[in-house]
């Protein structure tokens, strides 16, 4: 069988010495800092993404989707301990998870959140590997067309699926867009909003963008908080779950992999809106619905695979369509394109190395991550001690120090702190900066398709629903739109999106 | 409790949203238009000018109607003094080398944080500096010196 053939290539590549070393890196790093109480996965990539510029393509994509899970099994350690998540995905798993601590049960928690982690990652990982390689034959047939109503939908998606209000959401996706407008354009040549700086003619980097509005405006908020929070770290003894707690845990395992699974191959959907449908799901299922919040193993076992079976998927998206699916995704795109790789269709022939050594690499990450994380918990539960007034300096230590390094300037350091002002603004007035972020990293290509499926209609805008692919994205979207609008689903969604869509 | 017009949430954004589009609008007018057929580099940032300004309208009348406050209060000198590192780390560097620009990098930095504690911060600065170093400088091999001396850079 084809996929067979192509996952023993996958597994050539990955299982060599040099890749499973930075794999387990990746893993135990990203962990290792996104157990950090306050610090989500986008910060810890984007920190960390220096580290993996010197490696060829294929390793640094496997470090860093190492250092991404890792981050994010990191984010629920410290969900479920401190309810201090890193990330929004997380925010779910704090709600029963930190219950489950506070009755002391701390130790299945963690290790119902590693196992069904790990079963949502195997098999979404298992549907990347399958459905893959169709939907990069189905890709190829995309136009420019497909291409924009793909994006469009992606952005509406983004706007509608984040918790507060749809027309902020809105304008921060315009506004995101407008902030990708920066640098020079692609066809004309012709600098835009570059405000006479030489440093601006290649527009904004994504990192500078995603360290102000996460790292930088996120810390102000953080100190800002007075509330005390209390940790349950120490009393970690039993980790093995009882029988009971496993019987309850399997089917919302199984039904939080298929939500997330299919959420996340969907771009602009969010890990943390599939772990919060997972979430809802499993509370309309249950038989008594008031047990959740109070420490249900389902309200931990089903956002936890939801969220871990997303994070694979998002990659269909990411590498077949070249569409990032989420900001983390973005980074990682970024990193790939420095390396001269342009993700697309093609990139499953032309390098079928690393798109099979990554999907390789996702199975022996997600084993990696269950044994590194079942005997380290201890370990992972002390880190979550250390006191923020000293995290939040080395922060914007690697903040600086990592903006500084992509292009040995200041500029990006000066730019990220302007952004982390308007990023705090942003926060204090409830405007969230998920769709801010992928409006952005959208932008320059949302241009320059619609340019092109305009040039070939004759500024028609028929073109975009004469062709059936892009015709069904357009429906898709209107329908959920609308579906969002209504009163009755309004109210449903802000308790389904009730996070604010930072991963 | 009266909102006045400086903590309501959404008439504050809504002005952002309309100073942002405005803002594209007027710059991007000195940009070629071109047509729908080609699209010229203005097309693009003018629509969007527009759609944010009408963004920025609704949600600026939204807020006059509903009154709904900023939550909480607003954290201007974490903010200034983060955003002053951040500067002072920038402007140090291309001057003065990697080593003072950290040090008043991290030493701003956590003095933005409530607690503040001059010994726990000497140590905190010296451990980072040399994390620093180990991973930037030796570890990457990014040709920073730790010392330079180029004030008219």
């Amino acid at each position: 069988m084809d996929v067979i053939s192509h996952l023993s290539l996958g597994f050539g590549v990955a299982l060599t010495l040099q890749n499973l070393a930075y794999c387990f890196l990746g893993v135990l790093l990203g962990t290792l800092i996104g157990v950090l109480p306050g610090i989500g996965p986008l910060v810890t990539i984007a920190m960390l993404l220096p580290i993996t510029f010197g490696l060829d393509p294929v390793s640094s994509l496997i470090m860093l989707a190492g250092i991404f899970y890792g981050a994010q099994y990191g984010g629920s350690t410290t969900a479920i301990l401190v309810n201090m998540p890193g990330e929004a995905s997380s925010a779910v798993t704090a709600i029963d998870g930190y219950q489950m601590a506070r009755q002391g049960r701390a130790g299945p928690a963690l290790a119902i959140a590693a196992v069904s982690s790990f079963v949502g990652g195997t098999i979404s990982t298992l549907l990347v590997a399958f459905f893959g390689p169709l939907i990069g034959t189905w890709a190829l047939e995309f136009g420019a067309a497909e291409y924009f109503s793909l994006m469009f939908m992606g952005l509406v998606f983004s706007a509608v699926l984040v918790h507060g209000d749809l027309v902020k959401s809105l304008a921060m996706v315009a506004a995101g867009l407008m902030l990708g407008i920066v640098g020079t354009d692609v066809t004309s040549g012709l600098p835009r909003f570059s405000f006479g700086l030489s440093e601006l003619l290649d527009g904004v980097g994504f990192t500078v963008i995603a360290v102000g509005l996460f790292a930088v405006a996120e810390i102000v908020q953080n100190i800002s908080r007075t509330e005390k929070v209390e940790v349950f770290s120490k009393d970690i003894k039993n980790l093995m779950p009882t029988w009971a707690d496993m019987k309850a845990a399997w089917k919302p395992t199984l039904r939080g992999t298929a939500l997330g699974s299919f959420f996340g191959a969907l771009p602009g959907i969010t890990a943390s809106v599939a772990s919060f449908s997972a979430y809802m799901l499993e509370k309309k299922l249950a038989k008594d619905p008031s047990r959740f919040g109070k420490g249900a193993i389902e309200g931990v076992a089903a956002p936890e695979a939801a969220n871990n079976a997303a994070a694979q998927t998002h990659f269909i998206p990411t590498l077949i369509l070249g569409i990032p699916a989420s900001a983390v995704m973005a980074l990682m795109l970024g990193a790939l394109t420095m390396q001269g790789i342009q993700p697309g269709p093609e990139v499953m022939n032309s390098r079928p190395e690393l798109f099979w050594g990554l999907v390789a690499s996702m199975f022996v990450g997600n084993v990696l991550l269950l044994v590194l994380n079942l005997p380290l918990v201890g370990l992972w539960a002390r880190l979550t001690q250390v006191p923020y007034r000293w995290l939040f300096p080395a922060i914007m230590m690697f903040a600086a120090l990592g903006n500084y390094s992509l292009n040995n300037s200041a500029m990006d350091v000066y730019l990220c702190a302007a952004t982390g002002i308007l990023g705090y603004v942003m926060a204090k007035l409830e405007c969230h900066p998920a769709p801010l972020i992928l409006g952005f990293v959208l932008g320059p290509m949302l241009e320059e398709n619609l340019r092109r499926a305009l040039l070939m209609s004759d500024g028609s805008f028929a073109v975009f629903v004469t062709r059936p692919i892009s015709l069904t994205f357009l429906v898709v979207t209107f329908g959920l739109f609308v579906a969002m609008v209504l009163p009755s689903v309004r109210r449903r969604r802000d308790l389904a999106t009730g996070g604010d869509g930072t991963d | 409790m009266s909102t006045n017009f400086h903590n309501n949430r959404d008439a504050l954004a809504g002005l952002l949203f309309m100073a942002l589009g405005a803002i594209g609008f007027v710059v991007a007018l000195s940009y070629p238009f071109g047509s729908l057929q080609e699209m010229g580099p203005g097309f693009f940032p003018r629509v969007l000018g527009v759609m944010l300004v009408g963004f920025g309208i609704a949600t600026l009348i939204k807020g006059l109607r509903s009154g709904e406050r900023v939550e909480g209060a607003w954290g201007w000198l974490p903010l200034l003094l983060l955003v002053a590192s951040l500067v002072a780390f920038g402007w140090l560097m291309e001057r003065f080398g990697l080593l003072p620009a950290l040090v008043v990098l991290i030493v701003t930095s956590a003095r933005a944080g409530k607690e503040f504690r001059w010994k726990e911060t000497a140590v905190l600065t010296v451990v980072l500096c040399l994390m620093a170093v180990a991973i930037f400088v030796w570890g990457l091999g990014l040709p920073y010196s730790l010392f330079s001396f180029e004030p008219g850079h």
